[in-house]
């Protein structure tokens, strides 16, 4: 199967955008990954050993989480896993930088 | 300092995006290279806003949409370079919550203030260092051509 990897772990598989396993779970092809790449296991498993809360893990289309079997589900060289970090944020809850008030770490450096 | 380059097109488009989606917040992907000093962008993505619970203040991008975004780009040859989304009635500024949440690092912020419904001004961040531990958000420069080439 064949492993996607984000653009910002890539740095950390040898600059490739994917990589093919031959393991016969999700859980193999992931050992399988960072036995290659070492330095990837840091950017994906806690030092507990579980995917990190933010790092979303696909089989074709579904997220894994949602699998029955999770990362014990069987796979096929056809399929493929996408490694997806989570995107999210927003203005939250800081009030002090609402229009008007004072924003000492604002940036206009452009436009 | 890195630099976001952008088509004038895609520029105009974040922030037309921002414009529609006042009072709450957008949010999109922009695919592109990477080149020494910065990303080039090719093309920008809409994508929804999942956080309807606090949409003014929040956004967050479905995983499953950011894995047909990232099979687009694939398509096009590109990669995620970086993600923009807007502050309603905020400046374009990260905040506490950006940073909490940025993961993809190295890559490119793009925050577009949108004052009263109409886009202000629009900031890019790149999120710097190597792991969760010491990243930080890095002002950039963004240029804004005809053509990124």
């Amino acid at each position: 199967m064949t492993i996607y990897i984000p653009t910002p772990l890539r740095a950390y598989a040898a600059g490739r955008d994917a990589v093919d396993v031959n393991a016969g779970t999700i859980a193999g092809a992931l050992d399988e990954l960072t036995q290659a790449y070492p330095d990837l296991r840091k950017h994906l498993f806690t030092s507990e050993g579980k995917v990190r809360a933010f790092v979303n893990i696909y089989l074709n289309d579904e997220d894994v989480r949602y699998l029955p079997a999770k990362e014990a589900t069987e796979v096929s060289p056809a399929d493929t896993l996408s490694i997806i970090p989570s995107i999210a944020g927003g203005a939250g809850n800081a009030l002090a930088h609402k229009f008007g008030a004072e924003s000492p770490g604002r940036s206009e450096s452009s436009l | 300092m890195s630099a976001l380059r952008l088509r004038k097109a895609d520029y105009d488009a974040i922030r037309a995006h921002g414009e529609e989606t006042y009072p709450h917040e957008c949010c999109g992907a922009l695919l592109g290279r990477w080149v020494p000093d910065g990303r080039w962008i090719e093309a920008s993505i809409r994508a929804g806003n999942t956080r309807t619970d606090s949409a003014h203040i929040r956004y967050q991008i479905s995983p499953g949409e950011l894995v047909k975004i990232e099979r687009e780009s694939r398509r096009q040859g590109l990669s995620i370079a970086g993600f923009y989304h807007s502050h309603p009635d905020h400046p374009a500024q990260w905040s506490q919550t950006d940073l909490a949440e940025a993961h993809w690092l190295g890559c490119s912020y793009v925050i577009t203030a949108v004052a009263r419904g109409k886009a202000a001004v629009t900031n890019s961040f790149q999120l710097a260092g190597d792991t969760e531990e010491n990243k930080r958000f890095e002002p950039e420069t963004i240029e804004v051509r005809d053509s990124v080439i």
